[in-house]
């Protein structure tokens, strides 16, 4: 009957309140604040990143060959390289060259490691970003184009007003996807010492030796977020849905 | 008198292996780079015995292609069991049985939400650095554990695009298949697997573009990969001026060889873009 006493203790209610999470109140505030720091990162990370993909995406349809080379030269260099080495390569490489005069004299890092994450996260998702908006960009209809053209719309307004309001209801889903895994990435910032919620785990984990709990506490505490945004997306989704167009 | 010009759009531009960029201008672009950044070491005049940055990197290079290699490794040992794992996980996805559906639907879309680096560590300390089974002592070395951690989130990705490999079969091939007399599993592993390949191709080679650029994570749970070796590498030499060269150089190693996998990748999609 162990296996009856194993279900029994484990359906108990107070195993959550056994959490050391839960129970102390050091550990819930560090907690507590590295979810914070999480969904800073997060927040950031995705605003930054959809400036940079629609930005981006422009671009792409300029005229000049120049810049429309440069950005095919960002999107397959952000595209085909770990976002690790990205992280390393902007904080370690780029970070320590980078170094501007203190108050007291001294070299002093110009952007802090929790920036260096932002920078290096929106830069992923955003190259990622400008292949998802040409995506929806390209399918918004040509005909739409030319009757905003014929209208006297300049090449600015037509792009603010008619195709990437169309592009970004196009594009939702496969964005949605890259911003779920966004969110999943920021995990990467644990590497250049971020307080975010996996640091902070292993601080606790380390000094309780309570891995398999932390590690659960972790993992729902991810499925969570991730869930958040995806009911956000959601909600967006239905909103700008129109009839006779998907489902 | 004004004239109103038409405006160039865009829509039709070439795809990205076609225009005046490719894999070769990145290349002299990222050279070019590199030498403006290396070019000042040159400058000094006449400085004591100081090593250039070229020959540092090409000194260091044999060591770092073994970590690249090892990374490489652990990439192809984490998709092959991802892959099986994955089929077998799409497969149940499908079944006919609710509580298997729900079960297989539940694990797929846990490992799915989950962060690579969350079930790495996850793997990294919670499964034993050996285990005995009748009689014989099986070891983990952290790699092993590493590749388990990384097959994870590869078979929950395998499961979702073979489910809709599966759902996008057309049913007739399911009932003239069941009206020769298959059983389910004859009908599974004999007509559906096999037309669901050509389907799944480009997004499993999409997913090992993007497991191998997860492979340096391996780094941070203390496995000596190429990143390790790299920083390892750069304590060893002390020198600030290298810190972007090296860096630059590993980037340029992982694009080499992830480039052409993404490429093949859109001509496959652009190949087999049209179904029935």
């Amino acid at each position: 009957m162990e296996f009856a006493n194993t279900l029994i203790d484990w359906l108990r209610p107070d195993w959550f309140f056994d959490l050391v999470v839960v129970s102390d109140p050091y550990n819930r505030s560090r907690y507590l604040a590295g979810l914070v720091t999480t969904i800073q990162l997060s927040v950031l990370s995705i605003f930054f990143s959809l400036i940079v993909g629609i930005l981006g995406a422009a671009v792409q349809g300029a005229p000049s060959r120049t810049l429309r080379v440069l950005v095919g030269a960002f999107v397959a260099f952000f595209r085909n390289t770990p976002p690790l080495v990205q992280l390393y390569f902007f904080y370690f490489a780029i970070g320590t060259v980078l170094r501007i005069t203190g108050e007291n004299g001294l070299p002093q890092p110009l952007v802090s490691n929790f920036g260096w994450a932002v920078i290096a996260l929106s830069l992923f998702a955003g190259a990622l970003n400008v292949e998802i908006f040409r995506a929806g960009i390209e399918a918004v209809p040509r005909s739409t184009v030319e009757a905003a053209e014929a209208l006297g719309y300049t090449r600015l307004q037509i792009y603010r007003d008619i195709v990437m309001p169309l592009a970004i209801r196009i594009s939702l889903p496969a964005l949605g996807t890259n911003l779920v895994n966004l969110v999943k990435t920021t995990t990467l910032a644990y590497a250049i010492a971020v307080p975010e919620l996996l640091y902070i785990s292993a601080q606790i984990w380390s000094e309780d030796l309570n891995v398999r709990e932390m590690m659960n506490v972790l993992l729902v505490s991810y499925v969570g977020l991730v869930a958040v945004l995806v009911w956000v997306l959601h909600r967006w989704e239905k909103a700008l849905r129109i009839p006779g167009y998907g489902e | 008198m004004a004239v109103l010009h038409p405006m160039r759009i865009r829509a039709d531009a070439l795809p990205l292996a076609e225009r005046m960029f490719n894999l070769w201008t990145l290349a002299a672009l990222m050279l070019a780079f590199a030498a403006v950044l290396i070019a000042p070491a040159f400058a000094q005049g006449s400085a004591p015995a100081r090593r250039g940055v070229i020959e540092i990197l090409l000194e260091w290079t044999p060591t770092l292609a073994g970590g690249f290699g090892f990374n490489v490794l652990i990439s192809i040992l984490s998709m092959a069991i991802g892959t099986v794992l994955g089929v077998l996980l799409g497969v149940l996805q499908v079944s006919p049985l609710r509580p298997v559906r729900s079960i297989a639907w539940l694990v797929t879309q846990f490992f799915r939400n989950s962060p690579w680096l969350v079930l790495l560590f996850y793997c990294i300390l919670l499964i034993p650095f050996q285990i005995e089974i009748f009689g014989t002592t099986i070891p983990f070395p952290g790699w092993i554990k590493a590749i388990i951690g990384l097959s994870l989130p590869v078979m929950a990705y395998m499961s979702e695009y073979m489910r809709g490999a599966i759902l996008s079969i057309p049913t007739g091939q399911w009932e003239s298949a069941e009206s020769l007399g298959f059983t389910r599993s004859q009908i599974m592993t004999n007509v559906i697997l096999p037309q669901t390949v050509k389907r799944v191709l480009p997004s499993w080679m999409n997913l090992y573009a993007v497991l191998t650029m997860a492979t340096p994570l391996v780094s941070i749970i203390g496995v000596s990969d190429v990143m390790t070796l790299t920083r390892a590498a750069l304590s060893a030499e002390g020198r600030v001026d290298l810190l972007i060269p090296m860096y630059l150089y590993i980037l340029s190693w992982f694009f080499i060889y992830c480039y052409p996998i993404s490429a093949v990748t859109r001509l496959l999609e652009r190949k087999y873009s049209v179904n029935t």
